[in-house]
């Protein structure tokens, strides 16, 4: 019995350090332990259905397009800082030849618009969510977000936070090809 | 005076607070039928803000807040019940909205860790008074002090607790004590050494 009163606070004190070594480690957390996994992940993008930007900007887009292959969704608005820092690796995405679709989160159309001619325009299509009421649907906390779809329209990834060289190839390429042989 | 002006400030800043924290709902969202403008406030503060922790979407300024907020009116409008509306909420932002964590698989532990320490610590207290009781009875712990360990200590006590001479301080009556070195006990010198033995022999065999 005395024996146990020893043994047990050691063992439930390792028991702890294990844990929180695995969470410190873990790869996809140790990032930012704040980081909530996304209910959407392994369910259909939700049902939307989003205007142009503006007449000069190719959009306007639905749940329905992002169907036939995989897709990237991307939540970006032109006043938020870490979206402009992300810019270069969404366009890379898009010259690779990957399907970009662009959120325009509570933003205004010429703001939108001067963002998208100064800095590029890497979008297949962009969405005006200028209420953010779409973005609610994809359970968007904060820009930028970005979400991989697989060709049945279904969300299998969902990174929070700018794309940064290292997410996008530790990351985001590594799980479209996932979802691409899929 | 100072402590006055101080606590009246403390009470003001209180209110203020009490206030502005009220405040982050807007009449301009308020719902035109009371009974749902009431479950909708209710609802609203079981939800957590999800970018402010540990606010809940009634209580926060952020624009994600009013936006839930909205969504919770939409929801209430348009027929749900209120766990219609919650489930709506989760099923986009996770368990985590929920300030109240539900009772389900990955959350067993939360809810009965704090019980079952409650438990253990009550358990292993029991264990050391019993042990402790057991101990006593069989004559393991210190024997209590005997009539001539008593009388030393007693007059030890007597002796450090004698008044000194008013030109003295406590400090140096100590100090010509200890350079003197303690005498030993008045009348039993012989007597005293053996029985500390003794008892320490009782001691070291436990």
């Amino acid at each position: 019995m005395l024996r146990l009163i020893v043994i047990l606070p050691i063992a439930l004190f390792a028991g702890l350090i294990g844990v929180m070594v695995s969470l410190l480690t873990d790869e996809d957390r140790n990032s930012d332990l704040s980081r909530l996994p996304s209910p959407l992940i392994g369910k259909p993008a939700p049902a939307f259905k989003l205007p142009a930007v503006a007449n000069s900007v190719p959009g306007g887009f639905s749940t329905e397009d992002l169907k036939g292959r995989v897709s990237i969704v991307n939540v970006f608005a032109s006043w938020c800082v870490p979206c402009l820092a992300e810019h270069p690796m969404i366009s890379q995405l898009a010259g690779q030849g990957v399907a970009v679709y662009g959120i325009n989160h509570r933003d205004k159309p010429e703001a939108a618009t001067a963002w998208l001619q100064r800095h590029g325009n890497p979008y297949i299509a962009v969405g005006a969510d200028w209420n953010a009421r779409a973005s609610l649907d994809w359970g968007v906390t904060g820009v930028p977000e970005t979400f991989i779809i697989d060709a049945d329209g279904v969300v299998t990834y969902k990174h929070v936070g700018p794309v940064t060289k290292d997410v996008l190839r530790n990351k985001i390429l590594p799980r479209l090809r996932k979802t691409e042989v899929r | 005076m100072k402590k006055v002006l101080t606590s009246l400030l403390l009470v003001t800043i209180f209110y203020a607070t009490l206030l502005t924290s009220a405040q982050a709902v807007n009449q301009d969202e308020f719902l035109d039928n009371p009974v749902l403008e009431a479950r909708a406030r209710e609802i609203s503060t079981e939800l957590r803000c999800v970018v402010c922790q540990n606010q809940s979407i009634d209580d926060s300024d952020a624009d994600i807040a009013r936006d839930l907020r909205l969504l919770v009116r939409e929801r209430l409008v348009a027929g749900d019940n209120d766990d219609q509306v919650v489930s709506y909420i989760v099923a986009r932002y996770g368990d985590f909205v929920l300030l109240r964590p539900p009772w389900q698989p990955n959350t067993y532990m939360l809810w009965t860790g704090p019980p079952i320490m409650a438990v253990v610590i009550a358990m292993l207290s029991i264990l050391f008074l019993r042990t402790h009781k057991i101990r006593r009875a069989v004559g393991l712990n210190p024997a209590p002090l005997s009539p001539n360990d008593r009388d030393e200590l007693n007059s030890l006590v007597q002796r450090i607790a004698a008044p000194s001479s008013p030109l003295l301080g406590q400090k140096n009556r100590h100090s010509a004590e200890l350079a003197k070195g303690l005498p030993p006990a008045a009348g039993r010198p012989e007597e005293t050494e053996p029985k500390a033995s003794t008892t320490e022999q009782g001691n070291s065999s436990s």
